[in-house]
């Protein structure tokens, strides 16, 4: 490879790691508004926002929900398996919604706590399999939620 | 080896072996595609949870991957293009980038489409989404700043700039799920793990897969061959071409 090659290959490589380098910076000091919710345990430690909306994410506690027969209304905890959250949601819940599944919710702690939610999202999982595998694994007692769950940072 | 790829990246041997290449690559990305629409149709199993909408996986997670390894393929292109100055990889580079920004648009479509049933939103500004949204626009730019330059060298070396900085971006797509909190489910198949996928799903998911980069390879090598005959068409090896063919 002549020299003038050599030069503009070094630069090229310099360039794609400098601009990777300055990127990593940026997004580390961004760290923190990338994040698309916030666990349980974070809003216990208090990381959470107090004066504006935020999301909560977290898996929906297996008998915590609670349906009103008349209206929409439908309370439920939030657990990442450490701490808990109350939410309470006005609205239509998506189709993977359901008690053990993950979900991200986007509203804000009231004066008691609870979390009032104006829109609920399911987080789904990475897991594929067909109906019968699912039950073939329940029975043998497996726990086929992702070990490395997302809903837990 | 070295010889085989400068004798390549000679326009001409370019065009000969490009005519060779494209009716198999073509040919085997069409079966494989058929193969793979039937698999993901009828051969894979309903999800557990998802139950049908879960097919849109064989549209989206191989769009997806395509949308990144042509961005790759690209900027390596441009890359050799800056080096070398060869005239094949400026045309590669400048042939991906439509390939690759209709592949992110797929991506984007289809996985809005699953995101409203599912998730219950059409968007959400996550990480994921996000750089993904990102990558169209640096096709967009691309491909934006190719015809805004007229002279095919100077488009071909700001493009490759442009390209290469935007690599940046895919690391940030792939890692986006693990390194930060995101709606979007971690990765399934490109992990150092077993794949979270049933063996039956995840057959005509890499079919598929194939079938895309097939079909990727046999397009890209047939809007290179054009670049370059247009290119050329000043040349003796394109004359003499013109004249074989009339004479036959």
């Amino acid at each position: 490879m002549n020299p003038k090659r050599k030069k503009i290959l070094f630069t090229i490589v310099f360039t794609v790691i400098g601009v990777g380098i300055a990127t990593g910076l940026a997004l580390k000091a961004f760290q923190e508004n990338l994040l698309y919710f916030y666990s349980p345990t974070q809003i216990s430690d208090g990381e959470a926002p107090s004066n504006r909306n935020f999301r909560v994410g977290g898996l929906v506690l297996a008998g915590s929900v609670v349906r009103n027969s008349n209206n929409l209304n439908v309370s439920f905890t939030l657990t990442d398996t450490m701490n808990t959250v109350e939410v309470i949601y006005d609205g239509i819940l998506p189709d993977l919604f359901r008690e053990g599944q993950g979900i991200v919710a986007n509203g804000a702690t009231n004066n008691e706590g609870v979390f009032i939610a104006n829109e609920v999202l399911a987080k789904h999982d990475e897991n594929y399999m067909p109906p019968e595998v699912a039950e073939a694994l329940e029975r043998a007692g497996v726990e086929h939620k992702s070990s490395k769950s997302q809903v837990f940072p | 080896m070295w010889k085989w790829i400068t004798k390549f990246a000679s326009p001409m041997h370019f065009y000969l072996l490009v005519n060779r290449l494209t009716p198999w690559l073509g040919w085997g990305a069409a079966i494989l595609f058929v193969a793979g629409v039937y698999g993901a149709l009828f051969y894979a199993p309903a999800d557990y949870q998802q139950g049908e909408s879960f097919r849109i996986i064989y549209v989206h997670v191989p769009s997806a991957w395509m949308s990144m390894f042509i961005y790759m393929v690209m900027a390596a292109a441009g890359g050799a293009g800056l080096i070398w100055k060869t005239k094949v990889s400026d045309a590669i580079a400048r042939s991906s980038a439509p390939l690759g920004a209709s592949f992110t648009f797929l991506a984007l479509a289809t996985g809005s489409l699953w995101g409203k049933p599912m998730w219950g939103t059409w968007w959400v500004w996550d990480a994921r989404l996000t750089s993904e949204l990102i990558l169209l626009f640096l096709y967009l730019g691309y491909i934006a700043l190719q015809s805004a330059i007229d002279d095919k060298r100077t488009a071909a070396r700001a493009g490759a700039i442009l390209a290469l900085v935007g690599v940046v971006n895919i690391p940030i797509i792939h890692y986006s799920v693990e390194w930060w909190n995101t709606l979007h489910q971690g990765p399934t198949i490109t992990k150092l793990d077993t794949p979270s996928i049933h063996i039956d799903m995840l057959i005509p998911l890499l079919i598929m897969a194939l079938a895309f980069n097939l079909y990727y390879a046999a397009m890209v090598l047939i809007r290179a061959r054009h670049e370059i005959i247009e290119q050329e068409k000043n040349s003796k090896w394109v004359q003499d071409l013109i004249i074989d063919k009339v004479a036959v």
